[in-house]
C-alpha cells in the first residue's frame, strides 16, 4: 500500500521567471502611450469647457500651452480666475509676446507657421482675458490657437 | 581540470528593476491628449485698413453681455437655438455670391434656405460676428463658438452627402490619412469653399 502514502511535501514555490516579463510589458506600454509632464501647474487646474466641434492636437512639439485660471497661491497673486501662467510662472498678458517668441526658437524655422498655441483655460474664467491674449498673439503673427475643451455636450 | 559549466545569471532582481522603472513612467508621465476648438485667428490689419462695407443683411450679430445672456439679431435666443438660426442664415442663399478668384459664384444652387430677402445672399458672403462683453464667462463663449461651428459642420456634411456620399467629417478623416491624394483634398476644398468659415469677433465691449 506504499503507493498511495501520501507525499509530504511543501507548498511549491510560483515560477516567477515571467514576471520581470509582464513588467517591462507594461513598462514599455506606458513609455509609448504617455508624454512627459512639462510644467508645474501654478493655478488650479482648469476645469476646461466641453464643446462637440473638437479637434485632436497633433505634433506636441509646435504647441505652446497657456494656462488660465484661478491661482494656487491666492495670498500672493489675489483671487478670481483670471491669472495667466505661461511656462512656470504667473505672468500677464505683456509677457505672451516673449513666451511665443521664445517657443519659436526652439523649432525649425519651416515649422513655425504650424505651431499653435493652445489655451487652456478655466471656464469661469472672463472673456476679457482671454481677448487680451488673443490680441498679444494676434501681435506676432501667431494665429492658430485652440481654445482646450473636452470632448461632449 | 573539470569543465564547469557557466552559472547562471540571478534574475532574480530583475522584475524589482523594471517595476522601479515602470513607476517612475507612471509618475512622470501625463495620458491626456489636448484636444480643443481650433481656430485661425486673423492677421493684424494696417493702420489705415479701412474695413469694408458689410450689407447688414449678410451679418449674423450674435451678442453676449456680462450676464452670459445671448442675443441674436436684436433679439434673446437660448443658446440650444443658436445652431439653427446660424444654419438658416448661412443657408438663405437669398442672392448672388461674391466673386472668388475671378469666377463669378453666382447664386447658391445647393443652399437650402428659404432665399428670404433679408437675409444673407450666399455662404460666402454671410458673416458670423460675434460681440462679447469682457466680462462674459469664458465657458459660455465657446460654448457659442461651438455651436456655431456644429452649424456650418453640418451644412458641409450635407453638402459633402449629396455630392460625394460621404461626410465632410469623414472625408476629412480620409484626407489626414492621405495627404498626397489629390482628388481627396480637391473635394475637401470643394467643400471648404462652397461653406467658408466666416465667424469674426468683435473687439469686446466693457460694462463699466
Amino acid at each position: 500500500m506504499s503507493k498511495f502514502r501520501k507525499k509530504k511535501k511543501g507548498m511549491p514555490a510560483v515560477n516567477t521567471a515571467a514576471l520581470p516579463d509582464i513588467v517591462f510589458m507594461l513598462l514599455f506600454f506606458f513609455m509609448v502611450t504617455t508624454t512627459m509632464r512639462e510644467t508645474d501647474l501654478k493655478i488650479e487646474n482648469p476645469r476646461l469647457p466641453t464643446a462637440t466641434e473638437v479637434k485632436k492636437l497633433e505634433h506636441k512639439s509646435l504647441v505652446s500651452t497657456i494656462y488660465v485660471g484661478k491661482s494656487n497661491t491666492p495670498e500672493k497673486h489675489g483671487t478670481g480666475y483670471n491669472r495667466i501662467q505661461l511656462n512656470d510662472k504667473i505672468a500677464s498678458s505683456e509677457d505672451v509676446p516673449a513666451f511665443i517668441i521664445n517657443a519659436r526658437t526652439k523649432v525649425s524655422e519651416a515649422e513655425v507657421p504650424f505651431m499653435t498655441t493652445s489655451i487652456k483655460a478655466d471656464r469661469e474664467s472672463n472673456v476679457g482675458t482671454i481677448t487680451d491674449i488673443r490680441l498679444k498673439l494676434r501681435d506676432v503673427n501667431a494665429l492658430k490657437i485652440s481654445y482646450s475643451a473636452g470632448k461632449g455636450e | 581540470m573539470a569543465r564547469r559549466e557557466n552559472p547562471e545569471i540571478n534574475a532574480g532582481s530583475m522584475a524589482d528593476i523594471a517595476f522601479l522603472l515602470l513607476i517612475f513612467f507612471l509618475v512622470t508621465t501625463t495620458m491626456n491628449v489636448d484636444s480643443g476648438v481650433s481656430k485661425k485667428l486673423a492677421e493684424k490689419p494696417p493702420k489705415d485698413y479701412v474695413p469694408p462695407i458689410i450689407k447688414k443683411k449678410n451679418i449674423f450679430e450674435v451678442n453676449l453681455n456680462f450676464k452670459n445672456e445671448l442675443q441674436v439679431e436684436g433679439e434673446r435666443m437660448e443658446i440650444k437655438d443658436l445652431k439653427e438660426a446660424a444654419k438658416a442664415f448661412i443657408d438663405n442663399g437669398g442672392g448672388v455670391g461674391k466673386i472668388v478668384e475671378g469666377v463669378v459664384s453666382g447664386p447658391c444652387d445647393y443652399c437650402k434656405g428659404e432665399r428670404l430677402d433679408e437675409s444673407s445672399d450666399h455662404p460666402n458672403k454671410a458673416v458670423i460676428s460675434v460681440l462679447s462683453d469682457r466680462g462674459t464667462e469664458y465657458g459660455v463663449y465657446l460654448k457659442v463658438q461651438n455651436e456655431l461651428l456644429r452649424a456650418y459642420s453640418e451644412l458641409r456634411n450635407r453638402l459633402a452627402k449629396e455630392r460625394y456620399g460621404v461626410t465632410y467629417t469623414e472625408l476629412e478623416e480620409a484626407y489626414k490619412n492621405a495627404r498626397d491624394n489629390e482628388s481627396l483634398k480637391r473635394k475637401v476644398e470643394d467643400i471648404k469653399k462652397a461653406y467658408p468659415q466666416i465667424i469674426s469677433d468683435a473687439e469686446p465691449t466693457s460694462a463699466n
